[in-house]
């Protein structure tokens, strides 16, 4: 979560930069000082975004979906189960999780792009409009789908806290 | 420097995106391929279904920059299509359409 909210604070950032070099009224060509910085801003970002989806499928993830012994009642270890146990919660899972754990992959997968083609292309980006919209679209759709998958994040982590098991425990105040 | 490169990796990221929904949609309608692609047991089908679709992502633009690198291409027409397809796995994506299959 730390990852994503980082990501997505950077995100701000890059769209309203990549937004002045496509979209304002006088397109200017970065300077090399400014292209260097938003190169390594961009790889930053790309970083960020596949430790989000990476640490959220391989760390929490399974601790989300972790299958209660049989007989087991409090259900406060099983996120996933304690979602799914009541139907004013299920929605949580069947729509938030269901969709966040799958768009969650766009926003890697697009920032990827986008700092691949900001590298590659550098201050001559300037010369090719439409690279540059099409940049920007796709910074724009990272954004959305990190937005998506944060929101469920947070929301589902306030419906059923992620807990992590017997071993590893995030939160230890309802043990008090 | 032509537009080619740029091409390639716009086309590729919404082919990616694209395989992705479609895997993760067909995952859910086959229990054979679900099982298939639970590539770690913990995670489930969504390590075989990411897994998948990054390779066939990064595999796709290899390709695509092979074939493109020194070509001007219609910029216009590939962002369209890399758009299109990069909305349609937001929609495919989405539970209550994903259900309608």
């Amino acid at each position: 979560m730390g990852f994503g909210a980082l990501y997505l604070l950077a995100c701000s950032g890059a769209l309203v930069e990549l937004y002045r070099l496509t979209c304002s009224s006088a397109p200017s060509q970065p300077s090399h000082g400014e292209a260097r910085f938003l190169k390594i801003y961009l790889l930053t970002m790309t970083v960020l975004a596949w430790a989000a989806v990476l640490t959220g499928a391989y760390v929490v993830y399974p601790w989300y979906r972790a299958v209660p012994p049989p007989g087991t009642t409090d259900l406060a270890l099983f996120p996933q189960r304690l979602l799914m146990s009541s139907p004013t919660t299920i929605g949580w899972h069947s729509l938030g999780m269901e969709w966040k754990e799958h768009v969650a992959w766009f926003a890697p997968i697009s920032i990827t792009m986008v700092a691949a083609v900001f590298i590659r292309y550098g201050q001559s980006l300037s010369n090719h409009r439409q690279l540059r919209a099409a940049v920007l679209g796709f910074a724009t759709a990272s954004f959305l789908a990190a937005g998506i998958a944060g929101f469920f994040g947070a929301m589902i982590d306030k419906a059923a806290p992620v807990q992590g098991g017997h071993a590893i425990q995030l939160t230890m105040g309802a043990e008090k | 420097m032509t537009n080619g490169s740029g091409a390639a990796a716009i086309l590729s990221a919404g082919i990616g995106a694209f395989v992705l929904a479609v895997v993760a949609l067909a995952a859910d309608n086959s229990a054979a391929l679900k099982s298939m692609l639970t590539f770690y047991k913990p995670t489930g089908p969504l390590s075989g279904v990411t897994t998948t679709s990054i390779l066939v992502w990064l595999v796709t633009w290899a390709i695509l920059e092979w074939r493109w690198a020194k070509k001007s291409v219609a910029l216009g027409r590939v962002s369209i299509l890399a758009f299109t397809l990069l909305a349609l796995s937001f929609l495919l994506t989405f539970p209550p359409i994903a259900d309608l299959f």
